[in-house]
Formats: C-alpha cells, structure tokens, sequence
C-alpha cells in the first residue's frame, strides 16, 4: 500500500478507539494499526492462554502447552489488564450512548461497592443520606453530620447562597468543609475516599469543588440503577474497545492489526509524515498514538502501578456471595499514601469459567517490595487459584502536539473508573480540532428493513 | 408498518469471507434485492436488517453484520462474531484462495462459537460459470468466457458434509439462490416457546427491555433518554 488518510491512529487502546470512532464519524479518513494481534492493547481483555504468555510463559511449556483443567475452556476466560469500572452517570457512558456503541456492548451492574477500615472488615459504602443513618460504619452523632454534609451536597446550588452553608466550593478547602460539618478522620476517608474516589489524601488542602462534583457523580450514579455507582460489560472491558473500533470502522475506518510500526516519517519540518508497516507507507497530517509507539516523546509520571490478577473459585468473602464488587483500602487505614483498589468480576459477566471470579488487586507503588505492599488486599479474598503480576510505568506525553502533530494519549491511571481516560480523549479532540468535543447523537445508524 | 401481531426472533448473523468475494453483495441482494457492480463498502450501518416469515407465520428478523473496515487486512474484532447465532461463509467459486480463507473461518467459527452456531457456507459467482449458463446475452463481459470455475462444487460439498454446514451456490449478481440461503437458515433456528424468551436476547438489541434494569441484572444504556429512539422496529 502507499496511501494517503486524514488521520493515523497507532494502537487500539480505549482512548484511542474513541477518538478514532468519533473521528470517522464526523468524515474522517482514519488508518488505525495496532503492532499486536488483538484489539484493545492495554485496555484489552486477555484469555488465560494470553494471560500465560504474558505473565508466566513457562508455566504453559511445562505443562505440554495446556491449561489448568479445573479453569475450563480459555474461551471462557477475558480477563482484563486494567481493572477499571464505569460510573453509571458518567462521561464514557455518555459517549457510549450518544455514539450508539451500545448496540455492541451489552452491560451489567456491579453489585456492592465496600470500604475497608482499620478493624480489618469491610463494610458497604453509604451511598445517600438514608443509607448513611443505617450504616454501621458511622457511630451514632457522626451520622447525623454526614447526613447533614450530604443534604449539603445534594441541596447546594451555585446560583442561590442560602444553600452554600457559608462555604465558597472555588475558595474554601475541603479540609475547611470538613470541619465545618464536624466530621472526623474516619469519616473523611470514606467519603474521600470511596465516595469522591480520590486515591491520596492530596485533596483536603485544594478547594472543595471537584470534591464535590465527584461525590456528586458517585451519588447520581448510584441512583440511576441502585446497588452500586458501577457499570461493567459482558465479555469484559476489551468490549470497549472492540465498539468504538467497530463504529469507526462502519464509517469508513480502516483497521490493520499485527503491524509493528517500521519507520516513523517525518518531514522536513519534523512534523509527522507517515509510517511504514509490512503492507506499505501510509501518511497522514496527524497521528495520534499510545506512549508505546513514541517512547522518545513520553515522560514517565515517575508513578508506577502494581496490579495483581487473582483467578478464585468462591465469592469474596463477607459480601454476601455477590458476583461482582469493588473494594477501597483507603490509604489511612492502612498506613500508606495510596490507596488499594480491589475489583471483582465473575462469570456471570462472561468473563470466568463457570464458578470462577476475577479479583484485581492495584495500588500505585510505595516501596521497593510492592507485592507486599497489596498483603491487605489478598487477606480479604480467601485462597487464591492463580495469580498473574505486573508493574506498569505510567507515562504521559512531553508536549501537547501541536507542534509536530504527534498527538499522545496518557497511560491509564490507577483510578478505578474512566474518568480521567476520558477527559484525555476531549482533551486530544480539542489539542487537534481546535475546537471542544460535542457529542451529537448517530442519525441513520441503522436501516430498518421493514 | 405491518401490524404483526407475532413478535419476531433477532437473529445475529454475520458474514465472513475473504475481500471481493460478494459478502455485501449478497446482503443488498437479499436486503434490497438489487445488484451493484463495483459496490462500494457500506457507510454507517451499524447492521442490516431484513425479516423472513417461514410458513408457520413465525418472523425472523435477521441483524446482519458486515465486516466494514476489518477485514482488508484481516483485523476483526472478536466482538463481530461473538454471540452470531448464524454465519454465512461466503467463498468466490473462481478463487481457490478465497475457499482456503473459507475453512479458515469456518475453523475459527468452531472454536468460538461451537456447534451452536448455524453456518451457511456459500460458493458466490455462479454467474461467472460457464456450465450453469443459461442463455444470457445481456451484455458482453470484458474478461474471456470460458469455465472460470476454480472450486469443484463437490469440494465445497465435501467441506459442509465434514463440518456440518449447509452448503449453496449462489449469484448476488442474477440473484440466483440467494433467498434460499436466508430462508434455509431462519428454518432452523431453534425457536423458543413463547413466553420462554428470558435468554434469547444475547446482546443488546435495541427495544428488548422495557424497562432499565432487566431480570438477569442485564442494563439498557439508552433507556435514561427515552425519546433517543425507540425504533419502529
């Protein structure tokens, strides 16, 4: 091939996808390669034969090649890299709606979401007034100030200063709101913590705004479907991807997987020219692409993340045998500066053999023996089958693009949802359209024929 | 619109086959029933659709997917046939090649899917074939006449008889069998009993619930804004 595009998209990662798929919708001539053979890279879901060859290649050789018997058929298995949920009242659901992927993905709920304390229990997380009075989480004075901070939250209104409390969301700090509402360390970390979902304590002294648009958010999520502020989808988060690559592709995407990048082209100017892969040359004005593809124009954010993937046969004990949880360690409870995040999912999400449940234990790293650093973690989830271990250096780009039209995604972080992933995709959109993203809803997607 | 009283079964159907071999033109033959030379990939449809009534009133409204820009450089995404409880595997009957590609995706379809699945092998050009001409003057091809058959329709015969597959020759272009392929594979759906429908709906068609939040916990995205589109379908 020697072709001409409007865009040259490198890796099929979440961030990616979108931007591609939302590109050719609005009649862009998108290339999109990915140097592996499988869509997703890291937002992708894996299979235990995959799992293996990444994580632990020498346990398959010795075993003629097979797999444990008592997991099944690795068809079963779509084990994800990155264990991230979606916020029902979310942007990325938003996208998903206004963007109709969701005719190929199909969603549940996760079923609880729980915080850890210093006791070593794990209880619900109070997700509205009521729930907080009947918390046992909360001794008795201290509900009625979460109740009272909570009525805050819901009531307050920019516009009409009787519902401010005396308290400025652009001025005062959330440690100053805090104290307002007399609430204690503990109850600050739940509400930080596994409401607001910050993941260090860094908050307390920012003002108070994008606390409360995240308590906000965890609220309204919770109240659209109940149980849970949490979304996941059937066959697991590499059905993401998977979407967006799809509507891009029905609007004219072309799709080339298993091509490692050969040569980046560059013109004299230094801006992007093209790529070579095994089919050819391809140029393009603009590229976007993940930091794996441009290693000299990333930075690393000096933060690594741990994840541990642990495969069990039995429900997380003390959640009453739900399929499908989330578990924050808030950093406090348990003497660190990040928290630890635990997220499980199950077969009934289609991605586990029958009777088997996926727990992904993460945190970013503090020391230098970081399986250690998730012991608190394991001991909540009873045996473990199997585990599979990785470190990932997060990276960000150096520059905004603009420059040489190179336009670099940021690596997917430690939260637990895809907030940040998609403020990262309208920020891209913005750097390279000039102009803000604005969703309007497919027209025609589908002839009817009847 | 009909006023069908009979709820229609969505079937998932997807179309495999190597580049050029009439995978969307056996679609617009049997959507539309019209023929393009030189067609070009379809824009923007999320799927096709098309019911069949089989002769017992039941409708079957098949969602077919078409392979859009994934399948130049053989990039599909697992997500095209997962949950397909039917496939047409189409080959080109003037390219051994194609045929090859053919038992490869029949092998994959196999793996993923297992015995559930209905595959439909079907050996398009049959216009190009000099041994089934009928007398047809229209117009004059530029390329030479002459038996351009490259796959024996016992060979493709002999590939469905070991996999379990239905097998057709077809023409998207004269039309010729087409409608047999469909009316074949809607005749052997499994269908459920009424009111025994609670797993039929393997993914997320729009219109199945009625309501957010299904039995099986299962969610509908689009219900929040209910005026997105209800699709009279």
């Amino acid at each position: 091939m020697d072709e001409e595009y409007d865009v040259i998209v490198l890796g099929t990662g979440l961030t990616e996808c979108i931007l591609s798929g939302i590109l050719s919708v609005e009649g862009k001539k998108v290339l999109h390669i990915d140097k592996q053979d499988f869509y997703g890279g890291e937002s992708a879901s894996l299979n235990l034969t995959q799992m293996y060859n990444k994580f632990k290649p020498s346990a398959l050789s010795g075993a003629d090649g097979k797999l444990p018997e008592a997991f099944g058929r690795d068809r079963d298995w779509n084990i994800d890299l990155i264990p991230k949920f979606l916020m029902a009242n979310g942007e990325l659901t938003n996208i998903l709606v206004h963007t109709d992927v969701t005719r190929y993905v199909e969603f549940k709920q996760i079923s609880g979401s729980y915080v850890y304390n210093k006791n070593g229990k794990i209880y619900k997380v109070p997700s509205n007034e009521m729930e907080a009075i009947s918390s046992p989480l909360l001794g008795l004075f201290e509900k009625r100030r979460v109740k009272s901070f909570l009525e805050w939250v819901s009531k307050y209104k920019d516009d009409d200063l009787s519902t401010h409390k005396g308290l400025d969301l652009d001025k005062n700090t959330m440690d100053e709101v805090y104290y307002k509402f007399g609430l204690g360390k503990s109850t600050q970390d739940f509400i930080g913590h596994a409401m607001a979902l910050w993941t260090t304590d860094e908050y307390l002294q920012q003002p108070a705004r994008p606390t409360f648009e995240r308590i906000l958010l965890y609220s309204q999520s919770v109240a659209r479907y109940g149980k849970s502020p949490y979304l996941y989808p059937l066959y697991g988060l590499g059905e993401l991807p998977q979407g967006f690559a799809r509507l891009s592709a029905i609007y004219g995407g072309t799709y080339m997987l298993n091509a490692p990048i050969k040569e980046v082209l560059y013109n004299e100017d230094k801006t992007f020219k093209g790529v070579i892969t095994k089919e050819g040359t391809a140029r393009a004005p603009i590229v976007i692409a993940d930091p794996s593809y441009f290693p000299d124009k990333v930075k690393s954010t000096g933060k690594k993340v741990i994840r541990a993937i642990c495969i069990l046969n039995h429900p997380v004990p003390s959640t009453g045998n739900v399929d499908s949880l989330q578990i924050i360690i808030p950093q406090n409870q348990v003497g660190r500066k990040n928290d630890i995040y635990v997220a499980v999912v199950s077969d009934s999400h289609h991605v586990a053999a029958k009777g088997h449940y996926l727990a992904i234990v993460s945190t970013v790293i503090e020391t230098d023996k970081p399986h250690i650093e998730l012991d608190a973690a394991f001991k909540l989830l009873g045996p473990i089958e199997e585990r599979f271990m990785g470190i990932s250096e997060l990276y960000e780009p150096l520059e905004d693009g603009t420059k040489d039209h190179i336009y670099i995604s940021k690596s997917y972080d430690a939260s637990s949802h895809f907030e940040s992933m998609t403020d990262d995709v309208k920020d891209i959109y913005f750097r390279i359209m000039g102009k803000p993203l604005v969703l309007k809803p497919r027209e025609d997607s589908q002839n009817d024929g009847n | 619109m009909n006023a069908t009283t009979n709820q229609a079964t969505s079937i998932k159907l997807v179309l495999l086959g190597e580049s050029a071999v009439g995978k969307s033109s056996i679609v617009l033959r049997f959507v539309s029933n019209d023929f393009a030379e030189n067609k070009e990939p379809t824009i923007g449809a999320a799927f096709l659709t098309q019911r069949v009534t089989l002769p017992d009133d039941t409708i079957i409204k098949f969602e077919i997917w078409d392979t859009a820009g994934q399948e130049r450089f053989a990039s599909l995404a697992p997500m095209y046939y997962r949950n397909a409880q039917a496939a047409v595997v189409v080959y080109d009957l003037t390219s051994p090649q194609s045929f090859l590609k053919a038992r490869h995706w029949v092998k994959l379809l196999r793996e993923q899917s297992g015995n559930n699945i209905i595959i439909a092998l079907v050996a398009n050009k049959l216009d190009l074939c000099e041994e089934q001409a009928q007398p047809e003057t229209e117009q004059e091809e530029t390329e030479p006449r002459g038996n351009v058959r490259k796959v024996a329709k016992e060979e493709g015969q002999k590939l469905a008889d070991d996999e379990g597959l239905m097998f057709f020759e077809t023409s998207a272009k004269t039309g010729e069998g087409i409608n047999n392929v469909f009316l074949s594979i809607a005749e052997k759906i499994p269908l459920k009993k009424k009111g025994n429908e609670q797993e039929s709906a393997t993914f997320n068609g729009n219109g199945q619930s009625e309501n957010s939040t299904s039995s099986n916990g299962r969610i509908d995205l689009n219900a929040r804004n209910g005026s997105s589109e209800a699709c009279g379908c």
